[in-house]
């Protein structure tokens, strides 16, 4: 576990002030911050309905913030024009919460379907398949490559959205409850590769979970999401032994 | 108090709701014409299009031209018309009955299928996912779909004129001894170029209808599962509609220019 003193030494690649969001009445986001140090892993917790999936959507762009600042990489994304934003966004990976394979390709299209439009992030001769391949090695499952995601299990697909969001390489990833829906079993490896991924890429990782367990293996620090805004930030210690009633409900089993 | 207020929001609703298709359909004439084109995509659902509905336009088709002739048979022999039967059947098939079907099987079919499947993709976020990863979904998703229906669609009701016409055939060459040159010689002669273009015209307009709405329907899909069953449902309602209103304009359109 690192301490906060050496991370704020540390580069931020992605910041969040004041973000506010409503959908009509419902005040979703309220002045939300946060910060990512290069290289940590920091978790977000919040009940749901609470906007976690809000926030990162608007962290790349999907949803339009009302107001606040977002900065990828000292990139301030609301202007950027869609080449520009596309560009960023090759520098983050996305693992949705449902896994969100395109049910109509295989696994190999699937993997394939990001290089389309990003080719140009790697050396002009690139071998795809190689790509391919190695991102499937990453997660153990280069056996399944002709599959249809209707083949899989819910781990499997996980482990392949995971691969779908490693091909290009991102400096960032976020995770949208990567070990919802699934076993303990399978949330455990789950959480064994995505730190196996951190190690092997060093990449600063986002992830949103409310699983307890989640949050203590993989987390430096966390951030508890409550009324729309980020209402207590430490490590996963210091939070747990907190006895504010609101925080304490989250970690009572 | 109640029943009007309700009215209100209904006719509200169902403003803003042309409203936003309007916005929808001005978009996908946008972008169009932009790069990158789609083309792989395109001819993928070209196909699977032309051949989820081959086999039910031509079932449709088929009878439509049996029943037609058999229903008109015995009124035509009263006047001892029958000879006019190629030619009256070849005209209405052609005109009106040949698309319009052809368009009703095809919102069933086509438009359902598009609400349904980008629906699914919407709510399981297929969608945004392929947003991130920087492929424009409405060019990928809806253009290429709104195209490939806009292409399909006249083809499909050639292919179903042709069948209906067999089918009525069939029943001339049964009960009346025609020939199959005897028959199709008197539908030529009486099918003019007047017939097939505003016929053809109009079959593009249906295309577009379907495409249109099916992908509006399924892109702006709700959350849950409802919402997917919901985007396929009142895709096909909603066109069905609108296959109407765009028929009776397209008369009106053609009976002017028939009257210059
Ligand atoms: N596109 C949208 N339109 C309208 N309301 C939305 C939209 N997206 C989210 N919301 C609302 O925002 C709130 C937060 O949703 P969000 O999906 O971020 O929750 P969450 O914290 O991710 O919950 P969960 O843990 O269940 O995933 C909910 O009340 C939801 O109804
Ligand atoms: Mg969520």
């Amino acid at each position: 576990m690192r301490k906060d003193l050496q991370i704020s030494n540390q580069e931020i690649v992605l910041h969040i002030k004041d973000l506010k969001k409503s959908f009509g009445d419902n005040h979703v986001l309220k002045g939300f911050n946060m910060n990512l140090y290069q290289g940590e892993n920091l978790v977000i917790m919040g009940k749901s309905g609470s906007g976690k999936s809000v926030m990162i959507k608007c962290l790349v762009g999907l949803l339009e913030a009302d107001s606040g600042l977002i900065r990828v990489m000292n990139k301030d994304i609301t202007g950027l024009d869609q080449r520009a934003l596309d560009i960023l966004r090759a520098d983050i990976g996305f693992l949705f919460q449902g896994s969100a394979l395109y049910d109509s390709m295989t696994v190999r299209e699937n993997l394939e379907f990001p290089l389309r439009r990003h080719k140009d992030k790697f050396d002009d001769n690139i071998d795809t398949e190689a790509l391919v391949s190695e991102a499937l090695e990453n997660v153990g499952l280069l056996n399944a490559i002709d599959l249809m995601p209707s083949e899989l299990s819910g781990g499997m697909k996980r482990r392949i959205a995971l691969a779908r969001t490693l091909i290009l390489r991102p400096k960032i990833i976020l995770y949208d409850e990567p070990t919802s829906g699934l076993d303990p079993i399978t949330a455990k490896e789950i959480i064994l590769l995505m730190q196996d991924i951190q190690k092997k890429y060093k990449t600063s990782s986002l992830i949103i979970t409310h699983d307890v367990d989640c949050a203590r293996a993989i987390s430096d620090r966390m951030i508890l999401l409550i009324d729309g805004i980020d209402y207590a930030t430490g490590t996963f210690e210091e939070l747990a032994s907190n006895e504010d009633p609101k925080i304490k409900a989250f970690f009572k089993h | 108090m109640k029943g009007l207020q309700n009215i209100k929001s209904r006719i509200l609703k169902f403003l803003i709701e042309t409203g936003d298709i309007a916005t929808f359909t001005s978009r996908f004439f946008s972008e169009v014409a932009k790069r990158p084109f789609e083309v792989k995509e395109l001819l993928r659902q070209c196909y699977q299009m032309g051949n989820k509905s081959l086999l039910l336009v031509g079932i449709t088709g088929f009878i439509i031209g049996l029943v037609l002739t058999l229903q008109t048979r015995p009124t035509l022999m009263e006047f001892g018309a029958e000879s006019w039967m190629p030619s009256m059947v070849g005209i209405s098939i052609v005109r009106e009955i040949g698309p319009i079907i052809t368009a009703l099987v095809c919102a069933g079919r086509i438009g359902s299928g598009i609400g349904a499947e980008l629906g699914s993709m919407r709510v399981t976020e297929q969608i945004d996912a392929m947003e991130v990863s920087g492929t424009n979904p409405f060019k990928y998703l809806v253009v290429t779909r709104v195209l490939a229906v806009t292409l399909m669609l006249p083809l499909l009701v050639l292919f179903g004129d042709a069948i209906a016409l067999f089918g009525s055939y069939l029943v001339e060459n049964l009960k009346g001894d025609v020939s199959f040159m005897l028959y199709f010689n008197k539908v030529f002669d009486a099918l003019e170029f007047g017939d097939i273009i505003p016929a053809t015209i109009k079959s593009f307009f249906f295309g577009l209808a379907i495409g249109i709405v099916g992908c509006y329907k399924g892109y702006n899909c709700k959350k849950g599962t409802e919402g997917v069953g919901k985007a396929a449902n009142s895709a096909v309602v909603l066109t069905s509609l609108l296959l109407f209103v765009i028929d009776f304009i397209a008369v009106f359109v053609t009976d002017i220019f028939y009257d210059l």
